[in-house]
C-alpha cells in the first residue's frame, strides 16, 4: 500500500505524519528531536539500523538497553541507528487511512528503508505490538515470506532467551548483551550489502547464525513427540552450532554508555538519569530470570560511576540520578559511592536514588546518606514471599524480625512511605505463606509507628504474580493458575482489613491473575504458541501489558483453538509441572547455567534449601564462568571519588 | 516532629528574569508540561543560578504564564524566573536558548523592572493567525463576517469534565481572513479569559454559523501576546520593564 508513496529512501515522512498528528492524543512521543536524538545523512551510512521497543513511547523511551544500542552504533561511522515505538491505536489506524507506514522517531524515516529491525523485548507481553509494527511497516509478518528488500527482524532482550514463540515472525536473536554483538552483525551485513548481497537473504542469515550469540531459527528444526513434548531440536545445517551460546561484555568500564542519555519532552515512566553500576548478580534468588542469566556480576568502579553521574548529569540536565542494577546495594564500593556522590553534589538540588533495594539495615544506610539533601517520602524493599519458609523455597532468605527491624528503622529515620514487594503463586506456596504477608504488614505499622512518634506512616504491599520463567531453577514448576491467585490475593485482602486501626494504613495493590497466565504461555511456550500470538493480533490484540487492552478472553480462545490440532492447550503450557527429562524449547539457547545444576537447585528449593552468594563463597558450580569463559569483576578497587572542580 | 532539611535555607532570589520565547515546527505538539519540564532541564545545563523554594522538595521559581495549547505554535510564551544571583540578561537567554531544543527559541529576556507590577497583569489578550490549508479566502471571509455579525455564539468545548457549552463570541475582539499559499488565513484577536476560547473554539464558532470545514488540519501560531488598550492595540507586555530599566546596577554573574 505504502511502496508506490515513497520514492528515495531514508526519506522524511514527516510531512504525510504531521497532518495526523493534529488528530490525535499526546503527539509529541512521535515527533523525535529528544534532546541528545541523532539523526544522521542516510548515504553516508552503510548499515542502517532501526531499533524498536515494542511498547509506548513513555515506556520505551527510558530503556537502558536501547539507548545504550542506540549510541554505540550511532559512533561507528558506517553505521546509522535510529529508534521506534510502539504506535498507539489512535494513530495507527490514521497510519493505515492514509498509507503512512511504521517510522523511526528520529528521521522519521520508513522501517522498511533499514536494513536491520532490532526489537528489545523486556517482556513477552510485547509480542503482538511486534506483530503491530511489522504490519504497520509493510514488513511480511512471517521471517520465511520476506525477500532482500525487507528488514532484518533481530528480538533481543531477556526474552530472547525463549524466542520460540516468535519464531517465526523474527529472522534471529541475540541471547546476552548486545554491545559487541550489534558490532559483528554490522560487520556482517556490511560485507554482504558490499559483495552485492551474494546468495540473498538466506545467505546473509547463515553468515549471521555464525556470529557469537546469534540464533537464526529457521535453521533448527523442532520435532514433537505424541504426548505433545518436544522430541528434538536440530540444526538444518552443519555450518550452524548445535547450541548457540550468550553473548557477555567484560569490562564495563571501558563500556560507558549511555553517555549522552536520551532526554524527551514528553513525560516518561522514569523522570531520571540512569547509570548501570553493575550487571549481573549471583544472589540465586530462584524466581529471577535476570539474576540467573545476566551472570556473572561485572561491577562498574567506584570512579568509572562518578565520571558516568557526571557527564550524565552535564549531557541531560536532569534533576535525579538512578544507580542502577539487579541489586546495588551489593556493590562492593556502594558505602563510599553513596557517601562521595552526596558530598560531590550537595547543595546541588540534585537526586540520587537507588531502584532496588533488598531488605537489609544496610540499605536504610544508604538511603539516608543518598538522600541526606533532599525528600525522604518512599522506600521499597522486595523481601518476595511472605513466610520464612517460602523465602528459602525462593532462595530469598530473610527472617521476619530482620524485615520488621530493617522498616522500623527507615520509619525512625524519617521515612514515610515504604513499599513491600512481594509474588504470589510462588512453587509450593500455600494461603498461609500468603496471610503471613498481612501479619508482617500489621507487625511493621505497629513497629513503625513506635519508632517514629508518628500515625502518618504508611506500608504499601504491591503483589505481582510470579510466572515461571526460562533458564531459571523454576523452569520446571507448575505456574498456579488465575482461580488460585485471585484467591489467595482475596483471603490476603480479607485479612489485611481486620483491623481497621492499622489496615487503614497499609495499601494492597496487585493485578489479577490473568495477564500472568499469557505470560507464562509466552515465557514457556514453543514455536506453536506463535500461532496464538498471530490469532490474538490478526483479532485486534496489542499493549498487552495495558490492562485496557489486554483481553484474557481472546487469549484464551485463541490458544484453545491454535493449540487443540498439536493436542495441547494454556494449561499444558502453564500450569503442568515439567519432568526432568523433558526436552524444554529453549535448551538449545545457553545462558551458560548448566541444566543438572538447574535442577539440582530447583530440588533443594522443594526441599527449602538455600543456596549463598558466590561472590562472597565458593562457586557452586552453576556452570556460567566456565561455559562462557568469563569471571567474577568486582572491587573493591581502593579508589575514591574527588571533589567535583567548581564549574 | 517533622523531619526539617538540614542547613541554611536556600539563597533568596535576587534578581527576577521575564522571557519570551517561541516554539516552532515540531515542538507545536509539546504541551505546556513538555515545555516547562525541557525548560527546567534546560535551566539546569545551562547552569543558571536559579533561586529555589525551601523545603525537602525544593523548586525552582518559575512562574508560567497561561501557554499557547498543544499542536499551535507560538511566537510569544512568556515565563518569569527567579535567580539567586545576578545575572546578565542577554548572557542568560543566550545561554537558555543554546540549551533548549532547536524548534525552541528563546527570543528577548528583560530584567522585571522595580515597581511595575506584575507581567500577568499585563497579558489578557491573545494574537492568533491560523492558516488553513486547502481553503480559499473566498471561502474563509464570509464566513468571518458572519461570525463577526453575531452576538452570541455557542459552541461545545471540551473540558476536564467533558464537552461543555461557551458562547464564543464576546471573547473575539476581532478577526480577519487574508490569502496565504495553499491555504486561507484567519486573523483573529481574542480576549482570554474563564472558559478560554482558543483557535479550535474560533473554528468551531465558524462551523457553527457558516458551516465551514477546513479539509485538512489548521495549523495555528500565536504571534503575540499582550494587554488590549482602547484603540484595539495589543501592547508588548515586556515594554514597561525596557523603560524601568533594571534596579542598582551590581556586577552581573557570567553564565
Amino acid at each position: 500500500m505504502t511502496a508506490e508513496l515513497r520514492t528515495t529512501a531514508g526519506e522524511s515522512l514527516y510531512p504525510r505524519l504531521e497532518p495526523l498528528l493534529a488528530q490525535i492524543q499526546k503527539p509529541i512521543q512521535y515527533v523525535g528531536g529528544e534532546l541528545n536524538a541523532q539523526v544522521k545523512p542516510w548515504d553516508a551510512a552503510a548499515v542502517h539500523w532501526a531499533l524498536m521497543y515494542p511498547d509506548a513511547y513513555e515506556v520505551g523511551l527510558p530503556n537502558q538497553g536501547l539507548m545504550i544500542l542506540y549510541e554505540v552504533l550511532n559512533e561507528r561511522a558506517d553505521a546509522l541507528a535510529e529508534r521506534t515505538y510502539a504506535v498507539w491505536p489512535d494513530l495507527a489506524a490514521l497510519m493505515r487511512a492514509n498509507g503512512v507506514p511504521q517510522f523511526t522517531v528520529d528521521g522519521h524515516r520508513a522501517v522498511t528503508d533499514f536494513d536491520v529491525l532490532g526489537v528489545s523485548f523486556a517482556t513477552e507481553l510485547g509480542y503482538t505490538n511486534l506483530l503491530e509494527a511489522l504490519d504497520l511497516a509493510g514488513i511480511p509478518l512471517h521471517a520465511i515470506a520476506r525477500d532482500e528488500s525487507h528488514p532484518v527482524v533481530v528480538a533481543g532482550g531477556h526474552a530472547a532467551f525463549n524466542p520460540e514463540p516468535v519464531a517465526d515472525f523474527v529472522d534471529c536473536a541475540v541471547l546476552g548483551d548486545g554491545e559487541q554483538a550489534v558490532g559483528d552483525i554490522t560487520d556482517v551485513v556490511k560485507a554482504w550489502k558490499a559483495q552485492g548481497r551474494p546468495g540473498g537473504r538466506e545467505e546473509l542469515l547463515a553468515r549471521l547464525a555464525r556470529v557469537d550469540g546469534v540464533y537464526v531459527p529457521r535453521f533448527y528444526a523442532v520435532s514433537y513427540a505424541d504426548d505433545g513434548a518436544i522430541a528434538s531440536v536440530a540444526p538444518t545445517r552443519d555450518d550452524v552450532p548445535a547450541k548457540v551460546g550468550k553473548r557477555t561484555v567484560m569490562d564495563l568500564d571501558e563500556w560507558p554508555y549511555p553517555k549522552q542519555p536520551l532526554v524527551p519532552l514528553a513525560e516518561s515512566v522514569h523522570e531520571r538519569m540512569s547509570v548501570e553500576i553493575f550487571r549481573g548478580c549471583t544472589r540465586g534468588c530462584r524466581f529471577c530470570q535476570a539474576g540467573m542469566i545476566t551472570r556473572p556480576v561485572r561491577e562498574r568502579t567506584i570512579t568509572g560511576i562518578g565520571s558516568m553521574v557526571e557527564q550524565g548529569l552535564k549531557a541531560t540536565g536532569y534533576e535525579e540520578v538512578g544507580l542502577l542494577s539487579l541489586s546495588s546495594a551489593d556493590h562492593s564500593e556502594i558505602g563510599q559511592l553513596a557517601k562521595e556522590l552526596a558530598d560531590r553534589y550537595e547543595g546541588t538540588n540534585t537526586g540520587l536514588s537507588l531502584p532496588s533495594t533488598r531488605v537489609d539495615a544496610f540499605n536504610v544506610t544508604l538511603a539516608n546518606e543518598l538522600s541526606r539533601n533532599g525528600r525522604r517520602s518512599g522506600l521499597t524493599f522486595a523481601p518476595e514471599g511472605g513466610s520464612e519458609r517460602i523465602r528459602r523455597v525462593i532462595n530469598k532468605t530473610v527472617s521476619k524480625e530482620d524485615l520488621v527491624r530493617t522498616v522500623t528503622t527507615a520509619y525512625a529515620n524519617g521515612w514515610t512511605q515504604v513499599k513491600l514487594y512481594f509474588m504470589c503463586g510462588l512453587p509450593t506456596e500455600t494461603d498461609e505463606d500468603v496471610l503471613e504477608i498481612a501479619d508482617l504488614a500489621v507487625e511493621v505499622i505497629r513497629a513503625g509507628r513506635e519508632a517514629s512518634g508518628r500515625k502518618d506512616i504508611r506500608c504499601t504491599v504491591s503483589i505481582g504474580g510470579f510466572v515461571p520463567k526460562p533458564h531459571t531453577p523454576f523452569q520446571w514448576a507448575a505456574q498456579a493458575s488465575a482461580e488460585t491467585i485471585d484467591h489467595r490475593l482475596r483471603v490476603l485482602r480479607t485479612k489485611i482489613n481486620e483491623d481497621r486501626r492499622i489496615g487503614r494504613s497499609i495499601g494492597l495493590r496487585y493485578h489479577d491473575g490473568k495477564p500472568g497466565v499469557i505470560e507464562g504461555l509466552l515465557s514457556r511456550g514453543d514455536r506453536r504458541v506463535g500461532r496464538v500470538i498471530e490469532r490474538v493480533w490478526r483479532e485486534g490484540g496489542k499493549f498487552d501489558g495495558w490492562s485496557e487492552h489486554f483481553s484474557y478472553d481472546r487469549w484464551v480462545a485463541a490458544a484453545t483453538e491454535e493449540l487443540a490440532p498439536f493436542g495441547v492447550g494454556l494449561d499444558w503450557y502453564t500450569t503442568r509441572e515439567r519432568t526432568e527429562h523433558e526436552i524444554l524449547p529453549w535448551d538449545h539457547l545457553d545462558s551458560g547455567l548448566d541444566k543438572e545444576w538447574l535442577w539440582d537447585d530447583w530440588q533443594d528449593a522443594l526441599s527449602e534449601e538455600e543456596v549463598a552468594d558466590c561472590r562472597w563463597t565458593p562457586c557452586y558450580d552453576c556452570g556460567v564462568c566456565p561455559t562462557m569463559g568469563t569471571e567474577i569483576q568486582i572491587g573493591p578497587t581502593g579508589r575514591s571519588l574527588l571533589p567535583l572542580t567548581v564549574v | 516532629m517533622a523531619r526539617q532539611p538540614d542547613g541554611p535555607p536556600p539563597p533568596p532570589t535576587v534578581q527576577k528574569l521575564r522571557i519570551r520565547y517561541a516554539k516552532r515546527g515540531r515542538l507545536r505538539f509539546a504541551s505546556h508540561r513538555d515545555l516547562a519540564r525541557a525548560l527546567e532541564r534546560a535551566l539546569r545545563r545551562a547552569q543558571v543560578p536559579m533561586a529555589f523554594s525551601a523545603g525537602f522538595s525544593p523548586h525552582p521559581k518559575i512562574s508560567y504564564l497561561g501557554a499557547a495549547p498543544t499542536g499551535a505554535a507560538s511566537e510569544a510564551e512568556y515565563v518569569e524566573i527567579g535567580l539567586s544571583v545576578r545575572c546578565d540578561p542577554e548572557a542568560v537567554r543566550a545561554a537558555l536558548d543554546a540549551a533548549l531544543p532547536e524548534d525552541v527559541a528563546v527570543l528577548e529576556c528583560v530584567e522585571a523592572g522595580e515597581g511595575t507590577g506584575s507581567l500577568a497583569d499585563r497579558i489578557d489578550t491573545s494574537v492568533w493567525r491560523v492558516e488553513l490549508p486547502g481553503m480559499t479566502l473566498e471561502e474563509l471571509r464570509p464566513a468571518v463576517e458572519e461570525l463577526l455579525g453575531r452576538d452570541v455564539v455557542v459552541v461545545a468545548k471540551r473540558t476536564k469534565n467533558g464537552l461543555k457549552d461557551i458562547d464564543a463570541r464576546p471573547s473575539v475582539v476581532s478577526a480577519s481572513a487574508s490569502a496565504g499559499a495553499g491555504c486561507a488565513i484567519l486573523h483573529v484577536v481574542v480576549r482570554q479569559g474563564t472558559p478560554a476560547v482558543r483557535p479550535d473554539d474560533v473554528l468551531a464558532a465558524l462551523a457553527a454559523v457558516a458551516d465551514l470545514h477546513p479539509p485538512l488540519p489548521p495549523r495555528a501560531v500565536r504571534e503575540a501576546q499582550g494587554r488590549l488598550d482602547d484603540t484595539g492595540t495589543v501592547a508588548d507586555p515586556l515594554d514597561p520593564d525596557r523603560t524601568a530599566g533594571a534596579p542598582d546596577q551590581e556586577a552581573h554573574a557570567t553564565v
